[in-house]
């Protein structure tokens, strides 16, 4: 752990990818909570179900909101062997949290990492005693409402031996919010043969920046999936979330993102398969529409009997934006099989046309590509995310 | 009878090729023409430019489709005349399921739940044609056009890469589009076709009115389908002079 001076000297770190951003331009957001019972009647509702997580909490084990940096609403009963509360107030409840915290990710990793630790960010504290399984999808709402403000969250999620958790979250702004950063530090750890599925949704302003930071530690046979989406406009969007997997663990990093103009998507991830035996998949899928989108990708073999692959697919369908794949494969061992593929470019017009020769008309024709490229050639996204992607894709046009 | 099709003079480049220099064809109401020749001669080209695929670029001449003419209509605009394709080769598409597909293109909401008839229901949640044996692509393409339900079928080799346990069931659902989905040969057909056949398998199945013979990018001679399947099946597609007496 470095000492705080070095945390403090981080904050002007820039990012290893992605554009600077002038933390001094923001305000740090309030701290102060707004209480929010019932979320139903909530004028926040409309935000949060456009991101995926469902105001009725109807097929969810519990919900938990932040707004701005501070913790709105906690479901105040949830299954058994399941523990969601606030990072501040697990720390006063579990002894020892404090020396946990900051272990996978480094506090002094870049300013943003730094600006969090040293604000003393709150997040979400989830946990799953060993051996429950969840049944139903938890979900979280991270949403920004104060303009020219920083959102500094910083989240825990631990999946203990032979739990599992599925898991939505859901990041957004209020439409007055437009112009803020979202800082969002999420460490996961996962015990031996654990389960984590973690889907983000996130729908921004024009001219809000992102910076998620996650780091996910994987135990022995243990699976991870991740699934990310942005389906909107957004200014400044930069994320890399970086899995270090053990013996015999796997995970899967799903990806499907639109660039519209004028946003500005630096995205993908990083698996270390430091275990014998240890499985990945990079899975990107994005399109242009006018924006600049860069889809990034790293697998790094470690150790024997690793097998990874990382597929990059874009489709630009309107001129005015650029588009970057960048697959990456390294080796430290023989005994490793890791294979990319990335492909860019438009859609194939005799696909069009085949779909128009049933009655489509050309912008049905390309929206049921999109979507099907989108979602469709994913396999095993979660039955919940699955509905809430079709309603995002609905929402985002992409016929025009 | 009226012509649903008529098909004067046309020209048209694929890929930078002229490939058809002058057809004239006539398709009338209800009528199933069958379209013979030899590999390379246009055959498939004149299918494509029926439907407007961008693959091919009229340069000359007129297709009237019900006495309108379509060559500056798009795809869609032709599907929703009631012009249909079953494509010979048709692209994979990643992603799109074909139960979405036959959904969308359905003027009869039914036809989902009869996948089973075409062998498909295990394929309603598979991507469109990736990985599809030939027969499979068949039965798919015939389950989406008994879903769009057409009044003008082109079919571009149904037969072909079909074993002959799939041809039967192939060759039922290609009459049942004809046919109204009576099987009976005694009722008065609605829907007319224009069909590319080699082998003429497919005739058992749904009969013929006219034959078309097509050598280097025009008709050559036009008859009686099955004289001048015998008749090719007999000498090929040379030189024919009994066929051009026969022309009607």
């Amino acid at each position: 752990m470095p000492s705080k001076d070095d945390v403090r000297q981080a904050l002007d770190k820039k990012g290893v990818y992605g554009k600077d951003i002038d933390l001094e331009r923001y305000d740090e957001g309030d701290k102060d909570a707004t209480e929010i019972t019932d979320l139903e009647s909530s004028e926040y509702k409309r935000y949060m179900e456009n991101v995926g997580v469902v105001a009725d909490e109807m097929a969810r084990s519990g919900t938990l909101m932040f707004i701005n940096n501070a913790m709105s609403h906690c479901s105040p009963k949830v299954q058994e062997g399941l523990e969601v509360m606030s990072v501040s107030q697990a720390l006063k409840v579990h002894q020892g949290l404090k020396e946990f915290m900051w272990n996978a990710m480094d506090p002094s990793k870049d300013k943003y990492t730094a600006k969090t630790y040293l604000e003393d960010g709150d997040g979400f504290f989830v946990r799953v005693k060993a051996g429950y399984h969840i049944k139903s999808p938890m979900q979280s709402c991270m949403l920004l409402d104060q303009n020219r403000s920083i959102q500094n969250i910083h989240n825990i999620i631990i999946v203990e031996d032979g739990a599992s958790l599925e898991m939505i979250t859901g990041c957004t702004t209020t439409h007055h919010a437009n112009d803020s950063l979202h800082v969002g530090v999420t460490e996961m750890y996962l015990g031996d043969d654990a389960n984590l599925s973690y889907s983000m949704i996130h729908s921004w302003g024009d001219k809000t920046s992102v910076r998620p930071r996650t780091k996910s530690v994987l135990g022995k046979r243990s699976n991870y999936i991740n699934n990310y989406v942005i389906l909107n406009p957004v200014g400044d969007l930069q994320s890399f979330p970086v899995s270090d997997l053990s013996e015999g663990a796997s995970t899967t990093y799903n990806t499907m993102c639109i660039a519209h103009a004028g946003s500005d998507i630096d995205t993908g991830g990083m698996v270390n398969l430091n275990g014998v035996g240890s499985r990945a998949e990079i899975m990107s899928r994005s399109i242009s529409m006018g924006g600049k989108m860069c889809a990034r990708g790293r697998l790094v073999g470690n150790s024997p009997g690793a097998k990874a692959h990382l597929e990059c697919r874009s489709i630009i369908l309107k001129d005015g934006g650029s588009t970057l794949a960048i697959p990456e494969l390294e080796a430290h061992v023989a005994d490793v099989e890791m294979t990319h593929e990335a492909a860019v470019g438009k859609i194939a017009r005799d696909q069009i046309e085949y779909l128009m020769s049933r009655g489509l008309d050309e912008d049905q024709a390309v929206s049921m590509i999109v979507r099907g490229f989108l979602s469709g050639s994913i396999n095993g996204l979660p039955e919940a995310l699955q509905k809430e992607l079709d309603a995002a894709i609905e929402q985002a046009n992409l016929g025009d | 009878m009226t012509e649903m099709l008529k098909i004067t003079n046309l020209h048209a480049e694929a890929g930078g090729r002229k490939i058809l220099k002058g057809v004239n064809l006539t398709v009338e109401e209800g009528e199933t023409c069958i379209l013979f020749g030899p590999n390379g001669s246009g055959k498939s080209t004149l299918l494509s430019t029926i439907m407007g695929y961008s693959t091919c670029e009229v340069t000359e001449g007129s297709i009237l489709f019900k006495g309108k003419e379509i060559t500056g209509l798009s795809v869609d605009e032709r599907a929703r005349m009631g012009i249909g394709m079953m494509m010979q080769r048709p692209p994979n598409i990643f992603g799109v399921k074909l139960g979405d597909l036959v959904k969308a293109a359905s003027t009869n909401p039914d036809v989902v739940g009869r996948a089973e008839e075409f062998k498909m229901s295990g394929f309603l949640d598979r991507d469109i044609n990736v990985g599809f044996s030939g027969g499979e692509i068949k039965r798919s393409e015939l389950l989406q056009l008994t879903a769009q339900k057409p009044e003008f079928i082109l079919l571009d080799e149904p037969e072909s890469g079909v074993d002959l346990e799939s041809i039967d069931l192939i060759g039922q659902k290609v009459r049942d589009l004809l046919y109204d989905e009576t099987g009976s040969v005694s009722r008065q057909r609605h829907v007319s076709s224009l069909v590319i056949t080699h082998t003429g398998q497919i005739l058992d199945y749904i009969g013929a009115d006219r034959g078309y013979v097509m050598k280097e990018g025009r008709i050559e001679y036009s008859g009686r389908p099955y004289d001048l399947l015998k008749h090719i099946r007999q000498n090929g597609y040379g030189e024919c002079e009994e066929c051009r007496a026969r022309t009607t």
